[in-house]
């Protein structure tokens, strides 16, 4: 079978299309490439949609935070303790253990048991925690004289959150923004390890690493390709936003703007 | 364990949930909560250990030393580490079964990997396949902390490594002029100052280190993961006495409040660790305490 061709039954595998069955005898490396590479739409999918929802609710948290009423504060506060002071595989199982429970009274939260709405919520809140920390942060370095000077303008509320809070404070939180999101897209990798099954077989990058690794007892090639793939995409993610730190810093000199530094930060 | 459980059909409510609860499955459940301890006690020493050599060797002034250290440090960059932990398992356990095979049996002709099969020598086995279970369990124990040892000491490593270099320029070259060799410098000035500036990122370092234990399940270790998921399944009559439906949501519930709570004592310790470090020092943390106390 020449590697096209297995291109073209493994790689939309992991969404269900085209060859059912997995490979099960005689690895070939062009098949665990296809087929991790094909794990990584679920990767994507789930880093992209958690990071889009969990910006705006960051945000909000971040300004609950912030709050002076203790009816606002406390919330976000104990939001964030929540999600960051226990470890998102037991967010994972909890969350999908609660969805089957709720299931079996309320038909509306079928869809929640299933891997591609219960996970991404899951990771939707879970960013949002560890994003909402980071914007409070910034949103407490804000220079004074940038909030004074905004209120000798004239500006109040919400204009000028708008135009002014927000930007400085996105300006400041950018470059941990980033790690946050890198450290995400790690994340996703879990999901298919905790309580969420993989349906027919249709599962992440990793899942597919390790279906390799047990099939031929030899971790020494699916998890390089898999590392291989995940570098690929933190380069990406480090682009992306990187423009977007330009963007958000195009009012200083060049050699001022700060730079996103990548550090690690690990597993949640 | 106590005396009226000899029949439970007969219980209710509270006296059935005493029984429910000291049920012989349920102790091994609770002392997977001692396993879980047991890891994080063994791992973050080695882990620091581990974290100190690398920074040490990132350090060195011989090359190839350096280059270990450096590449230490980088590994886990990168890639999400589940992934290494996935990986060193296998891995390690291969090395060492190649390892013992080329010692104990030399004369063994055929290639250790035969297709998908890695086939060494029985004698080279780890554990030997007539060991008792508990040598079984042990073994795969230590390859849990040896996995966790080497990632976090990666992590490790890099906050050292920087907390190394953080230490003030003119201390360093202070010892320089009083006549300090590199090795004296190191021992008795950087060493002991850098503890200050490596503690935030080592606290941190054990707040993930404490999130990151429920891997142990994926591992193969019978911890908490594994007997919540094992006794909160849905039980029949005919297989147990104590019937119930599915109760994994509410074990979940308890093995998150058990890592909130690890969350928080951590919190408070590290918060006087570093007050009790900053005492004395020249940096912002120091400077308020000294404030504070004028």
């Amino acid at each position: 079978m020449s590697c096209m061709q297995t291109i073209a039954d493994y790689g939309l595998r992991s969404i269900g299309i085209g060859e059912r069955l997995l490979p099960t005898t005689d690895f070939t490396l062009c098949q665990q490439f296809t087929l991790i590479g094909s794990g990584m739409i679920w990767n994507i999918y789930f880093g992209v949609f958690a990071l889009a929802a969990g910006f705006l609710l960051a945000t909000v948290v971040a300004l609950g935070k912030a709050s002076n009423n203790v009816w606002l504060r406390k919330p976000a506060d104990w939001f964030i303790f929540l999600f960051r002071g226990s470890p998102l595989f037991i967010q994972f199982f909890f969350a999908y253990f609660l969805f089957l429970n709720l299931r079996s009274s309320i038909e509306f939260f079928e869809p929640f048991t299933v891997a591609w709405l219960g996970a991404t919520i899951v990771l939707f809140l879970n960013t949002s925690a560890y994003a909402g920390e980071i914007f409070y942060g910034a949103l407490q370095s804000i220079p004074k004289g940038e909030s004074e000077a905004a209120d000798a303008y004239g500006f109040s509320g919400i204009s000028k959150f708008r135009k002014i809070t927000w930007p400085t404070m996105m300006r400041l939180a950018w470059p941990a923004y980033t790690n946050e999101a890198i450290f995400l897209f790690h994340a996703t990798t879990l999901v298919f390890f905790s309580g969420f099954p993989a349906w027919r077989q249709q599962g992440d990058a990793l899942y597919y690493a390790s279906y390799f690794a047990d099939k031929t007892f030899n971790p020494f090639v699916p998890y390089p390709i898999l590392a291989g793939y995940f570098i690929v995409l933190t380069l990406i993610v480090i682009t992306l936003f990187g423009v977007i730190n330009g963007r958000l810093n195009r009012h200083l000199p060049k050699e001022s703007r700060p730079k996103i530094r990548y550090r690690p930060k690990i597993l949640r | 364990m106590f005396e009226y459980c000899a029949n439970p059909d007969t219980l209710s409510g509270l006296s059935w949930l005493s029984c429910y609860l000291t049920t012989g499955k349920h102790l091994s459940f609770y002392y997977s909560f001692g396993t879980v301890l047991i890891l994080l006690a063994i791992t973050a020493p080695v882990a620091l250990a581990f974290g100190f050599g690398g920074a040490a060797m990132a350090r060195s002034k011989a090359t190839p030393a350096r280059w270990f250290g450096k590449t230490y440090i980088a590994i886990v960059r990168g890639v999400p580490d589940i992934a290494f932990f996935m990986f060193f398992v296998i891995a390690l356990d291969q090395g060492f079964e190649y390892l013992r095979h080329q010692v104990s049996c030399p004369d063994w002709d055929q290639p250790i990997r035969q297709g998908n099969d890695f086939i060494v020598c029985s004698a080279a086995k780890l554990p030997l396949s007539t060991s008792p279970q508990w040598v079984h369990e042990i073994y795969g124990f230590f390859l849990a902390v040896l996995t966790f040892a080497i990632v976090f000491g990666a992590f490790a490593a890099n906050v050292i490594f920087g907390a190394m270099n953080a230490v003030p320029r003119a201390q360093i070259e202070t010892a320089g002029a009083y006549g300090m060799t590199r090795r004296q410098t190191f021992w008795r000035i950087i060493v002991p100052q850098m503890w200050v500036y490596a503690l935030p990122g080592l606290s941190n370092l054990w707040m993930v280190l404490i999130k990151a234990t429920p891997l142990l399940f994926l591992l193969g270790v019978e911890d908490i993961v594994y007997w919540a998921r094992e006794l909160g399944g849905t039980k029949h009559q005919r297989f147990t006495d104590y019937p119930h439906g599915d109760w994994r949501m509410w074990y979940f519930l308890v093995l998150l409040v058990f890592y909130l709570g690890s969350t928080k004592v951590s919190e408070v310790v590290l918060d006087r660790l570093m007050r009790r470090l900053s005492r004395g020092q020249a940096t912002a943390g120091g400077e308020a305490l000294r404030r504070s106390a004028a």
